[in-house]
Parts: C-alpha cells; structure tokens; sequence
C-alpha cells in the first residue's frame, strides 16, 4: 500500500484524537468519492470502511499535519483498484448505465441527469476516472491527484484532459470543437 | 481542448472548506462538469448510513485489530 509507505512517526494520544476526528469528518468524502469511482453504493461504502479499517491500522505511519484526506483516498483507490482488477467485468460494466447512455445520446434536449452522469463516467478507464474526479469534484491540485494516484504530474494532467475530451464527447456534443484529439491513452 | 475546469486545483491542495468543489463555478464551462460535482456532492451530503455504526464503534474504542 504505496500511501502506508511513511516514516513512521510518534504518535501523542492527542495526535490520536485528532486522526480519529479527521478520519471521521473524512468519511463522507470517501464515500462520494469511491460511489462514483465504482458506481455501486453497497459496494462503495464497503470499499470506504475498508479503507477506514486500513487507514486506522496504519496511523502510525501518517505524519500528523500532512493531507489526511489526501492519504486515505490514496488507501482507497489502491485498495479500489485491486478489486477491480480482480472482478472487473462485474463491477465495472452495467449494461443497464450503458443502456441508458444509449438513450441519452439520441436525445440532447432534456437535462442532464444524474444517472446520465455517473454511466459516463462508467465508461471512462479507471485512471482516467479517478483523475476526473480527483480534480473536477473532490477538488485536489494536480500534485495531490497525482500523488494520490501514484503518477506523474505530467500524466495526471493528459488523463485528466482525456477524461474532459471523453465526457464532453459523451454528455455535451454540441459543444464539441471540430477538430478533436483522436481516445490515445 | 481547455475547460474552465483546469483552474480548479488550486496550487497547495489545501483542503477547502469540506474539500468539494460548488456545484456551479462558471458559467462558460460544459454543463457535464456541473454534474460531476452535483453527483460528488449529493453522496457528500448523505448522512453516515446505519452500516458504518460498527466502523465507527470500533474508532471510538480505538480497536487495534483490523476486522
């Protein structure tokens, strides 16, 4: 686990009342964050209190101070991923979000729905959804994403651009520039 | 292709208040990017659900043991 890899610091019992407390207010971030990484609720808020279980194992290897909330969604996307690589037909693919895409596109005139949104974001890769997300919702900088994510700046940077040209592509057509860049990496 | 939304970082990752970003920043930007963080933000705002009342048992006892 690539976030649990720290210096082990010494902890106070006062450093651990405030871990507790900022583990707790950090709750329902992991939990917006890892329903739309994986677009299943039951299977998000376990993926959260997985990632709560592993992040309290290892406070001793957090250095108090330092991004809290940074560090657990590092836990959590690791720990999201290797799920995913393990089972990844049922949990990414949901025929019904991509049914529902279908429909979506043939008809540009109604809003934009929700459930619109998160089958988009389904059909993006796993890297290129995370990084949508760590920058365009949870609102990291592009140096957390990309330490969250284990990557270069660099590479945060053209997946999040990527994730942008696809959901655009998907969701907004109408606003698409004529000359696009071709899916790439 | 550049949307509004490549500002919205911020240089220090410096946690805001709550972390998550408004639901409506611009309005030059595409309206997906708005329901990116209207989708983010309906699960922020959910209560804690009854599941996590053993989770949070445990961290109040302080359990060191991981199940």
């Amino acid at each position: 686990m690539k976030a649990a890899e720290q210096t082990v610091v010494a902890h106070s019992a006062d450093d651990e009342v405030a871990f507790r407390r900022e583990l707790l207010s950090t709750l329902p971030h992991l939990r917006a964050f890892a329903r739309a990484l994986c677009g299943r609720p039951d299977f998000a808020d376990d993926l959260v209190q997985e990632t709560a279980i592993r992040a309290w194992s290892a406070r001793a290897r957090f250095a108090p101070g330092t991004n809290l909330r940074a560090w657990t969604f590092a836990i959590l996307r690791n720990h999201y991923l290797d799920q995913w690589r393990r089972e990844r037909r049922q949990v990414d693919y949901d025929p019904d979000a991509a049914e529902r895409l279908l429909v979506m596109e043939a008809d540009q005139e109604g809003p934009l729905h929700l459930s619109d949104m998160e089958a988009a974001l389904l059909k993006l890769s796993p890297e290129r959804r995370e990084a949508i997300l760590l920058i365009g919702a949870a609102g990291f900088s592009y140096e957390d994403a990309a330490q969250i994510s284990g990557c270069a700046t660099g590479t945060m940077k053209s997946r999040v651009a990527r994730a942008r040209a696809e959901l655009a592509r998907m969701l907004d057509p109408q606003d698409e520039a004529p000359a696009r860049d071709g899916p790439g990496q | 292709m550049e949307f509004a939304l490549s500002h919205l970082g911020g240089k220090d990752g410096r946690d805001r208040k709550l972390g998550a970003l408004p639901a409506r920043r611009r309005t030059s930007e595409p309206g997906w990017a708005q329901g990116l963080r209207k989708l983010y933000n309906s699960v922020l705002d959910e209560p804690i659900p009854d599941s996590f009342d053993d989770l949070l048992k445990k961290l109040d006892r302080g359990d060191d043991e991981s199940r």
